[in-house]
């Protein structure tokens, strides 16, 4: 079966900072997975250059077999990949339901047809009861739903989430677990950028850790909280030897 | 009723009452005062189109108007064709300007102020080129002649004029009522508001923003036209000033950006103002930009969302809702 989304050897430097470095993925589709990894490490670098917000300086970038290495945002929303954003960008002066159908005109013209499409969309990630107020108006959790309802409208076949956990208090974290987990059961692929641990444990079947711009493990949550590397990345390094001591 | 067919029903409502009114009112004053606001509106309204529904805030939105003047004037001075053709010819004309300034200054992204200061500059170097080469009659201006009749777009008085500025008020409103309803109305907003998530959901920001600018410059040389069948006469000064870009922008900005009758709200509650200071400090050069400065300013703090904000937060106190 072919991936759903492919990375060979993506690199890209700001200057002498090497942000991403050499990095090689391949998200099975149908897959709901993980990127995780500490501050800085150039997560958010790596959606860019996927979604083509970025261009990398080299490696290629496949989407369901077809190269899109280099190609314009709007270009790889049209041909299924839609990303959120860390930072949540509302249509502020829009209110939920327009902000939502912007996503959905993507495939339908006819702007009737896409107001009700927005409220189909709503009703999958909780905002049914918003869908008349501003979006300025709404709080950081809304947006968030907010921000996953726009790219859902555009009918994605995978779906680019940065940190839409951040932010949220353990509540709201709870309630939007399983509307993620809906998204994935409803055939869609998810990567998934999150801080969130107990998140990630929950929902990824498989996750990547990016460290200093390379990717230095992947596997499950559990192999994964139990590898030295990644130990090492987000607690220093000689942690997982000094941790080692302390057990024995 | 759908949102879009309550606009429209407005829209009927308002043609009507102002060609009503156009009919009953008999002193020049009265008609010239008329023709002028709907005059001024519609240049707001074409300044809305970019400005307000696109982000994108032109300072030499005359570098439009003065474009569909010169066409109006040359198409027939020089190729003697009739006004009534010459009209679409200078919005096709001031279209096109449109789409070629915009189709350089958005392929390299400019936004805000060096978008501003960049049609600015076009429309002085615009100013410039018309004071130089011949067929704009250079520094001397072009004058048509007066032959009064339907057929030269020349009437008796000025009630045929403000019919003609009504009929490209409605039709801008009718345009505006698009862009609030359609596909393209809701990209372009959403370009407005955000461009880099506008792009994450498909939208191209750059084909958008091309639409909107060459539709914008398309009304914005019928108001040039129309002001080369009302005054007869034209020189670079006039058409590529930057009186005219100040009046624009003013009027949407009073009035309310991104709204339906914002411009016209504005360029009325303008022209009132500049009425009432002309008879307060006669003939004073220049006193009705003083007064449009100011109330920019005045209004840019205390009312950003403009006269059309102000009337939907009163009309929501009137319903008890916050």
């Amino acid at each position: 079966m072919t991936p759903m989304l492919q990375l060979q050897d993506v690199s890209r430097s700001f200057g002498g900072l090497k942000a991403v470095q050499g990095v090689s993925l391949s998200v099975p589709a149908g897959s709901l997975t993980a990127l995780i990894g500490p501050n800085g490490a150039g997560k958010t670098t790596l959606f860019a250059l996927m979604s083509g917000f970025l261009k990398s300086d080299s490696g290629t970038v496949v989407l369901d077999g077809r190269d899109i290495t280099g190609q314009a945002p709007e270009l790889n929303a049209r041909a299924g990949m839609a990303r959120t954003f860390q930072i949540v960008q509302p249509f502020a002066a829009q209110t939920v339901r327009e902000n939502i159908a912007v996503g959905a005109h993507l495939h339908e013209p006819r702007r009737a047809l896409a107001l009700l499409a927005a409220e189909a969309v709503a009703a999958r990630v909780g905002l049914t009861g918003l869908l008349d107020k501003p979006a300025g108006d709404l709080t950081v959790a809304g947006r968030k739903r907010l921000e996953l309802a726009r790219t859902l409208a555009t009918q994605p076949r995978l779906l680019l989430l940065d940190e839409v956990l951040a932010g949220l208090n353990p509540q709201e974290i709870g309630e939007m677990i399983p509307v993620v987990r809906g998204i994935a059961d409803s055939g869609i692929t998810v990567l998934m950028i999150e801080h969130v641990m107990q998140a990630v444990m929950n929902l990824a079947a498989h996750v990547w850790v990016l460290a200093q711009g390379q990717l230095i493990a992947q596997g499950t949550p559990a192999e994964i909280t139990t590898n030295e590397a990644v130990v090492e990345a987000y607690l220093g390094h000689g942690t997982a030897a000094r941790l080692r001591k302390a057990a024995a | 009723m759908t949102p879009a067919s309550k606009d429209l029903l407005r829209i009927a409502i308002f043609a009507c009452g102002v060609a009503l009114l156009l009919q009953v009112l008999n002193s020049g004053v009265a008609l010239n005062f008329v023709m002028m606001a709907l005059y001024a509106a519609l240049l707001a309204q074409a300044w809305n189109i970019l400005g307000g529904f696109g982000g994108q805030f032109s300072f030499g939105h005359a570098l439009f108007f003065g474009t569909g003047a010169y066409v109006q004037a040359i198409a027939q001075l020089q190729w003697g064709w009739s006004p009534w053709l010459a009209l679409p010819m200078g919005v096709a004309v001031s279209a096109a300007v449109g789409g070629w300034v915009g189709a350089l200054s958005f392929r390299y992204g400019l936004k805000g102020s060096y978008f501003a200061l960049v049609t600015l500059a076009f429309a002085e170097v615009f100013r410039i080129m018309a004071t130089t080469v011949p067929f704009t009659g250079a520094g001397v201006g072009l004058m048509v002649p007066l032959r009064e009749g339907f057929a030269n777009m020349q009437f008796g008085s000025r009630r045929g004029y403000a019919m003609l500025a009504l009929g490209l008020v409605v039709l801008a409103l009718l345009v505006t009522c698009w862009l609030r309803h359609s596909r393209f109305g809701a990209w372009l907003q959403a370009v407005r508001d955000n461009e880099d998530a506008a792009r994450a959901i498909g939208v191209n920001p750059f084909r958008v923003k091309l639409g909107a600018i060459a539709l914008s410059g398309g009304f914005m040389g019928a108001a040039g036209a129309f002001y080369v069948q009302v005054f007869q006469y034209i020189d670079p000064g006039i058409a590529y000033g930057a009186h005219t870009s100040v009046e624009a922008l003013v009027g949407a900005i009073v009035g309310g950006m991104g709204t339906l009758w914002g411009p016209i709200m504005g360029a009325l509650a303008l022209h009132v103002l500049a009425d009432l200071t002309r008879n307060l400090f006669g003939q004073l050069p220049g006193i009705n930009m003083v007064i449009y400065g100011t109330v920019l300013i005045m209004m840019v703090m205390f009312a950003p969302r403009g006269l059309a904000g102000v009337g939907q937060s009163v009309r929501q106190l009137w319903k008890g809702r916050p």
